[in-house]
């Protein structure tokens, strides 16, 4: 299929951004990296009648460490995010999280602000962000604000962008000493959205677990934190006793719905094969510290 | 009313200018407006890799790009390649080991695979069978040709690191 008509036009810097879209008396769209946009476009489940091309605002771009945190630009493609030393070393969950994304060819055009923004509870960076308890940065017309992940994502496809926002960068905290962490996920097919994904950030202090933070992805309407699982692993070392607890302990975070593909109760149980995975590799020794 | 914008962009190694309607794809623009049908569309929606094309030395699909968002970019197709004969090792292995049936899927996979080399050939490595199959999760073959495929991607792997196209 088509698209329906639409007019375009191609800004320089986020200022212009905002006025563009602030101008359009009709429905308008930033196009970023398009690999979400168009194919809704082509199946007609969007028709606006503006897009607005940022891929070319050279603000925002790039990675580097700034302060305590490691600053991603909102234009990051997934490519990039695969291939950064900075995100490997900083933020491995990233690094292994694009590895499941799509296909090489999406990568080279999806970006990570495309990704946040459409806020699909299956993709895997959505997930990253809360366990990485990052914050994004966000811009409109009132200047810039900041909102943590954890308050980012609120309902199926909702975040706290308003309108007209752009979401400009993400700040992920550098790691504290004693992190270790690991994604994975359960699809049926490479490529393809993940049935169950995880997201795992553990502090270590002498073999005892200090903190700990879980982002699923496809377990509910968000990407989900899981609270009763992430107390039930404080303060305990991380053996095979703290692994079965705490994914008994996931039943009181997670209800996942029945929905065409898979019952909620399959999911659940795929849910908690997927945490007992990653924490026997985080638990194992396999994983080494991100910050020593 | 939506006017058409000014695109400039090479194609193949040559300049071309044209006006063209918002809407319209990268890969569209290539078959009707320049006539280049070996980008090859099936869903358009990015699941089939029938489109995918080189853009700026990249692989991307050309049904999920604007031909207005390629202005002042380089675009390879199939049709560039296989005149600039940096497939044709790759293109033989395909009909040497009988991996191009009814030949749609061809030009994204052979995009792709060419897109691959490069990186393999530069780290001198062979893939594993598992690491041409990764490579190749976004391209469907309706004819199923996929062992064939792997067959021919893993040979001309192969044979360029024998001749020393590494080094
Ligand atoms: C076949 C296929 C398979 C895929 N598989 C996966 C997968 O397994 N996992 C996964 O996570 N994703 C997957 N994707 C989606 C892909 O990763 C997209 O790149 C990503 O979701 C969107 O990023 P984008 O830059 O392309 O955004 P676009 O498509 O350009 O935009 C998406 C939405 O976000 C808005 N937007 C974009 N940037 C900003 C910004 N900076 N500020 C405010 N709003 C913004 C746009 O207006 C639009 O509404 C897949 C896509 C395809 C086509
Ligand atoms: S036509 Fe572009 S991926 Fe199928
Ligand atoms: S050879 Fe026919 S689709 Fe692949």
């Amino acid at each position: 299929m088509k698209a329906r008509a639409f007019d375009y036009r191609r800004v320089a810097s986020v200022a212009e951004a905002l006025d563009a879209y602030a101008a359009c008396s009709g429905e308008a769209r930033y196009l970023a990296g398009g690999q979400s946009l168009l194919p809704a476009l082509n199946l007609r489940l969007d028709a606006p009648d503006l897009l607005i091309d940022i891929g070319r605002i050279e603000a925002l771009r790039g990675i580097a460490i700034d302060g305590e945190s490691l600053r991603i630009g909102a234009l990051t493609r997934h490519a990039e995010t695969l291939a950064s030393p900075l995100i490997g070393a900083h933020a491995p969950i990233l690094t292994q999280a694009a590895a499941y994304m799509a296909h090489p060819a999406i990568r080279n055009l999806g970006t990570m602000g495309g990704s946040l923004s459409l806020a699909d509870p299956a993709s895997e960076l959505p997930a990253c962000m809360r366990a990485l308890g990052a914050t994004l940065e966000i811009t409109g017309p009132d200047g810039v604000r900041a909102v943590a992940a954890d308050d980012f994502f609120r309902d199926l496809y909702e975040t706290a962008l308003v309108p007209g926002e752009l979401l400009t960068a993400v700040r992920v905290p550098l790691a504290a000493p004693g992190s270790r962490m690991h994604f994975s996920e359960i699809a049926r097919r490479r490529g393809d959205y993940a049935m169950v994904g995880l997201a795992a950030n553990l502090v270590l202090a002498d073999g005892i677990v200090t903190s700990a933070r879980f982002g699923f992805c496809s377990v509910g309407p968000t990407p989900m934190r899981a609270p009763a699982t992430e107390a039930m692993l404080t303060g305990r070392p991380l053996d095979p006793d703290a692994i079965a607890a705490a994914r008994a302990a996931l039943a009181e975070d997670l209800s996942p719905d029945d929905d065409d593909s898979l019952s909620g109760a399959a999911r659940m149980h795929l849910a908690r094969v997927l945490l007992g995975r990653v924490l026997a590799t985080l638990g194992d020794g396999r994983v080494e510290a991100v910050a020593a | 009313m939506i006017a058409p914008q000014p695109l400039a962009v090479t194609v193949n190694g040559s300049p071309v200018r044209r006006f063209v309607e918002p809407r319209l794809s990268l890969a569209d623009f290539l078959r009707g407006d320049l006539g280049l049908t070996g980008t090859h569309l099936g869903c358009e929606s990015g699941a089939c890799g029938a489109c995918i094309v080189n853009l700026d030395g990249q692989p991307v699909h050309a049904c999920l790009m604007l031909a207005v968002q390629v202005d002042g970019m380089r675009v390879d197709t199939i049709e560039g390649l296989s005149d600039a004969g940096v497939l044709a090792d790759l293109q033989a292995a395909f009909h040497a080991r009988n991996a191009l049936q009814c030949g749609f899927c061809s030009p994204g996979i052979l995009v792709v695979a060419h897109d691959c080399l490069a990186s393999w050939d530069a780290s001198g490595t062979v893939p594993s069978r598992e690491a041409i199959r990764d490579a190749l999760s976004g391209n469907y073959c309706r004819c199923t040709g996929y062992e064939a495929i792997v067959d021919a991607i893993e040979s001309t792997a192969r044979a360029r690191r024998n001749r020393g196209v590494a080094a």
